[in-house]
This record gives structure tokens, sequence and C-alpha cells, in this order.
């Protein structure tokens, strides 16, 4: 029975093709959005995660308590003291010390007076050191636009679009002017070597990257550090391990009257990227809700349709003795080969189209112009193994559905009825 | 089988509601039908010969009275079990041929079988025998629509007597036909009667197929008007 039919619905294109076609393009769709939204998460984890938060972040529980207004005033001392016990402690994970902080960035004239002036986010980073990572985690040598990335103390590369707006040429001196962390004025001089672009819009405005041994030098934060940052060492982020490591650690060096004792943070826990990625999951499951709701309806009537044009021959298996039962399992039978057909076919496609995606990006930065969240200005799709069944699962729900709704019309009918329509 | 008509049917009324009245198709019909019957409803068009052949084949149920077909009053069967009654014993021939267009004429043929879940041998040579016995052997992988109208329905003769039925049901099979083709339905279904013995019983009211019957059932407005038996000494 099976075998007989295949036979009929390879060889009438109207009963599969255009239900074929339609698992496949709402199979498509699905993988195709949902390994956008993958990538899209996937991009946004990464980018916070290196420039931003870690996978989990170290600061005192004061600067914790208003981390986003930077106060280095409440840095932690001993910051190399930490990060040996850190190594040696969790030695599967990448610890760095990084010093963030505001100010302007003053470009002055032969005479010394300011020529150019603009405000600056700057991150101080271990640039120099053989064992740090920060090269590869901020993505730094890729992201040189001109010149060359800091050598040598005193050295700092600043986002290209800032250079271009300060017109500040390679080799001249910029003078940050921040505030020390007791809270005098600090003013130090830098040599502007390089331009970077991350392809981040947040950081591409006017951020400036020096060493951390400078910036503790400038801002007068001797073996303080804001911040360190822990990620596990393949580079992706695992929540339950960020969170088993986090109780261990603030059970370890927490101390609930010691303000300026250490604490430790999940990514999750930081910045609302918690709710960011359950939106994101929830926004999956609307996605591929509303393709099954879709595609059944338009199943459905593609099935309506069909079965009308195919009373004759339904009348006639009735009346060959075919149980209506008998005759709507068949029907449901070719439904599933065809869903099953439509939604492997949707889902290579998908694949294909997510790979190029995932490899070549889309350029989104010119809608971003204005925006501060951590988001890549290339967007790109991700392919994760449960990309392989996401659209399968719904191209065979919805087929059956739409075959099911239709089929009923078989019951519905007398079968004299059916058989009246046999005569012309 | 205790009772010698393979169909009998008591008084049975069908009728058809049409708003503020009713239209009654049969009007109390008694008729029985022994096995190796020949037998033709005559009669002008709306006299009930397809509601009849219908409530027969357990594709309709009476209003009143009932159908024994085979020991079975088909006013009481379930669908079930009225699929399970033309599967097995009944074929039916219509007078548009009604061939699955997709399949081949071997497929077409095959299919009864398939619904009785015989062995792939066995059905090859029933189908085969079926198509021989109609002289479409060699027509066995074409597609309906290669096929003259007179060839569709000896296709249709086939699949209704595949599967060696006690009743073949035929509603004015030749209606579609020319002259020709006409007579060669008739002497196949004919043929088939004698050497199976098979009960035929086929609505018509086609001149040409009168002389082929042995009984003709006249039936006019829903009655039985004339039952007679014809002595069949053709040519
Ligand atoms: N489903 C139906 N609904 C209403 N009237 C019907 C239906 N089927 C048949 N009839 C009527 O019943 C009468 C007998 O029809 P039918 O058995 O098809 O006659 P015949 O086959 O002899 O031409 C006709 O008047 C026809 O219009
Ligand atoms: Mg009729």
């Amino acid at each position: 029975m099976i075998r007989f039919l295949l036979k009929g619905l390879i060889r009438d294109r109207s009963r599969s093709l255009f239900p074929v076609l339609t698992v496949l393009a709402g199979v498509m769709l699905t993988v195709v959005l949902y390994c956008w939204i993958q990538g899209i998460t996937e991009d946004m984890i990464k980018s916070s995660a290196n420039f931003e938060t870690g996978h989990v972040k170290i600061m005192s529980q004061a600067y914790a308590a208003e981390s986003d207004q930077i106060p280095n005033d409440l840095a932690f001392v001993g910051a190399s003291e930490l990060l040996k016990e850190l190594n040696a402690r969790f030695p599967h994970m990448i610890w760095t010390p990084r010093i963030k902080f505001g100010g302007l960035l003053d470009i002055p004239d032969e005479q010394g007076e300011t020529r150019a002036q603009g405000p600056v986010m700057g991150l101080g980073v271990d640039l120099f050191s053989s064992q740090s990572r920060e090269h590869s985690l901020l993505n730094l040598n890729n992201s040189v636009v001109r010149g060359r990335l800091p050598e040598r103390p005193g050295e700092i590369v600043i986002s290209d679009d800032f250079a271009g707006r300060l017109k500040i040429e390679l080799g001249e001196t910029a003078t940050l002017i921040s505030s020390t962390m007791y809270g005098g004025m600090a003013a130090h001089n830098f040599i502007v070597v390089g331009t970077i672009r991350f392809g981040i819009v947040a950081l591409d405005r006017g951020s400036m990257i020096a060493d951390i041994s400078d910036v503790q030098y400038a801002l007068d934060m001797e073996d303080a550090s804001g911040e360190i940052l822990g990620f596990f060492n393949d580079s992706f982020y695992y929540p339950g391990r960020a969170v088993d490591l986090t109780a261990a650690f603030n059970n370890r060096f927490q101390k609930s009257d010691d303000a300026f004792s250490p604490i430790m943070q999940t990514l999750s826990d930081q910045g609302g990227l918690g709710e960011l990625l359950d939106l994101m999951d929830t926004f999956s499951g609307i996605v591929i809700t509303i393709f099954v709701v879709v595609m059944s309806i338009v199943l459905w009537n593609a099935g309506l349709i069909g079965s009308m044009r195919r009373y004759g021959e339904i009348g006639v298996r009735l009346a060959i003795g075919e149980r209506k039962s008998h005759l709507y399992r068949s029907m449901i039978a070719e439904s599933l080969m065809i869903g099953c057909f439509g939604s492997i076919l949707g889902t290579i496609v998908g694949l294909a189209i997510s790979y190029y995606l995932q490899v070549k990006g889309l350029d989104i930065s010119s809608m971003l112009r204005n925006a501060s969240m951590m988001i890549s200005d290339v967007m790109r799709a991700r392919v994760t193994p449960t990309s392989l069944i996401i659209g399968f699962v719904p191209g065979l729900i919805a087929t059956f559905l739409g075959t099911a709704i239709s089929g009923i019309g078989i019951y519905k009918r007398q079968t004299s009825h059916l058989m009246k329509e046999l005569e012309v | 089988m205790e009772n010698e008509f393979l169909i009998q049917t008591e008084d049975l009324v069908k009728i058809y509601p049409m708003g503020d009245h009713s239209l009654v198709a049969l009007d109390h019909v008694n008729l029985t039908f022994k096995k190796g019957e020949f037998a033709g409803l005559v009669g002008p068009s709306g006299s009930g010969k397809t509601t009849l052949l219908n409530i027969v084949g357990s594709l309709d149920t009476p209003t009143e009275g009932s159908a024994l077909v085979l020991g079975e009053k088909v006013e009481h069967l379930s669908h079930k079990k009225s699929a399970e009654l033309r599967n097995k014993h009944i074929g039916f021939i219509f007078q548009t041929f009604n061939l699955l267009p997709v399949y081949t004429v071997y497929e077409n043929v095959e299919f009864p079988l398939l619904l009785l879940h015989m062995s792939p041998a066995d059905r090859q040579k029933l189908v085969m025998d079926a198509l021989e016995w109609v002289g479409l052997a060699d027509r066995a992988k074409s597609k309906p629509s290669q096929l003259s109208g007179g060839q569709s329905q000896r296709v249709a003769i086939a699949r209704a007597i595949v599967k060696k039925p006690e009743i073949v049901l035929a509603d004015e099979p030749t209606a579609n036909l020319d002259a020709e083709n006409s007579h060669h339905i008739l002497q196949t279904m004919e043929r088939l009667n004698r050497t199976l013995q098979t009960t035929f019983v086929f609505s018509t009211h086609d001149q040409k197929v009168i002389q082929y019957l042995r009984r003709k059932i006249t039936l006019l407005d829903g009655k039985v008007d004339k039952d007679e038996l014809i002595d069949t000494k053709r040519n």
C-alpha cells in the first residue's frame, strides 16, 4: 500500500509538488530564522563576554553595586595577588584584569593649546605580558585599521572614527584627562600609534585601548584593577558551569562585612543579559509556532483543494470497498511522506542559507548608527545541532495537521454523495 | 447459505427530502436475484435505477424496507461492515469508467487486491487473468489516458471482476460508448457471467444492450413495472 501511495505521489505532481514546496518554504524559513536568532544570540553573548562581562567577572562588592558608573575609586587593590590565586585554583579558566575608565581625550597643537577634544571610553588591558590572551579575546590584531597596536608603554590605539573626528595623525600625542582612584585630577600623555574598529557600534564611536599598567600609572591605581574577567578556555559560555564556579568562588572569597572583598558574577547576572537570553528563547519559540500555524492553514487549504480534485478517486476507492478509516489513514500517510520529503529538502536549503550567513554575514551597520548595545554590525547565522531538527518537527506537524483537518471531509460526506459526484 | 437468493429486497423505499416536498426515488421495490443471473434494470432516466444499485451495493441506505445481500441486511451494516461486503463480494462498474488516472492499467486492476492483503504473487496472477479475460493483457503498462473509452471500460470490468466477487453491479456501463464498444462490453460481461457464474445486475436505457439480457426488469417512477425472463436464442 505504501508503494501504491508513493507511486501516486510521484506521478501526480499536483498532489505532491505544491505541498512539498509549501513545506520546503516553511521549513527553510524556520531553519534560517532559528539559525539567525541563534547567531544573533551567540554574537551578543560573545561580544558582551569579550568586551564587557566575561563569562564570569570579579569585582569588589562596592564596585559591583555601582558597576554601571565605572567607580574606579572602588576598584580592589592587590589584583596581582588575587590573579595568582585564581590561576592556581581555577587553572582551566582564562583570567584577565581590566580597568574601564571614562575621560576626555585632548589633542594639543604645537603650542600645547587644545586643537581637538572628545569624550573617550577607555579600556586598560594586559597588552604586553606573554601569557596575555587579550589579543584574541578582543580580536585586536584583526581590528587595526591604521598603524599598529601598542608595543611599548605610553602607546595607545583609538577608534578609527574617533581619530577621524579629532583629525589626529598617527604618532601624535593625546592627553587623557580623567580622575585618579583617589578623586584627584589625572592628566597623562599617550602617543597614538594606531586606529581600530571592532565592528561593534557602541565601541567604535570613541574608545581608547591602553596597556593596563599605563592606565594604573595614569590613574594612580597601583596594583588595583576594576574588574577581573574569567573565560572558559574553549571560549564557549556554559551557563551551568558558570553558576557553579560563581557559587564556589563567592563561598570562599566574599565577606559580607567587607565591601572591598571580591564578588563573582556570571555573564547572565550582568547587564540584563539573562533576560535578553530568555527573550531570545521565547522569540524562537514564537517564530516556530507561527510557522506551524501558518503552514498548517496553507496545507489544510491545499489538502481541501486536493481532496476536492480527488473526490472521483475517493468515491471509487470507497466503492471498491476501502474503509473510510483506511482511506483517511492513507491520506495521512501520503501527507507524512510529503512532510518528510519537504522537511528534508527545506532543512537542507535552510541550512545552506544559514551556513552562508554564518560564513559571510549580513552587514547591518547602517541600521545601528545610534545603538549602544553590544551588537556586532555584521549579523551572522549560527548552525547548531538543533537547527537540524528545528524545521523538521514543525514541517511534519504542519502537514499532518493540514491533512488531518482537511481529510475529515471524507467522514462528513455520505458515501452515496461521493458517488453522485462521480456521475458526469 | 440458507437463502437461495443472493439479493433480496423487501418493500424497498427511498425518499429524498426536497425542501417542502419529498421525492420518492424507490417505491416499495420487491426483487430477488439468484446466483448466476444476468439481469438488467431498464427504465427512463430518473426511474430509480442508480438508487437501487447503490442500495444493493451498500453505498446508500434505504428509507424503509430492507435489502438482504449475501445474507447481510445492508441497512444495518456499519461503515466497516459495508466496506468489507463491497471489498470481498461486490464489484462495481460505472458509467464514467472511473479509473484512477495516475495508475497504470495493471495497478488499477490490482488495487482491490491490495485492500484484501494478498501476496504479490497471488495478485499478479489474478490481475493478469482478469486482463486476459477482457483482452487487455498487452496494455497492462498503459495509463488510462492512453486508452479508448471501450478499453477503459474493459479495464473497469477487469477491476470489478479481479477478486472474483459473487455480484457485479454495473450502472449504465455502455452509456458513454459507441455501438461497437457497447456490444463488445456486453459480450465480455456475458462471457464472464457464464464462465465464473458471477451474478450481473446492471442498469441501462440502451436498446442495443437489451438484446443481451436474460432478465429485464423495467422500473418506472421508482416502481417495478415489469419483470420478464427473456429466452436468449440470439443469432
Ligand atoms: N442525492 C439525491 N438527492 C435528491 N434526489 C435524488 C438524489 N439521488 C437521486 N435523486 C432523485 O431520485 C430519482 C431517481 O434517481 P436515479 O436513481 O439516479 O435514477 P436513474 O438512475 O434511473 O436515472 C431522480 O428523480 C433523482 O433526481
Ligand atoms: Mg442513473
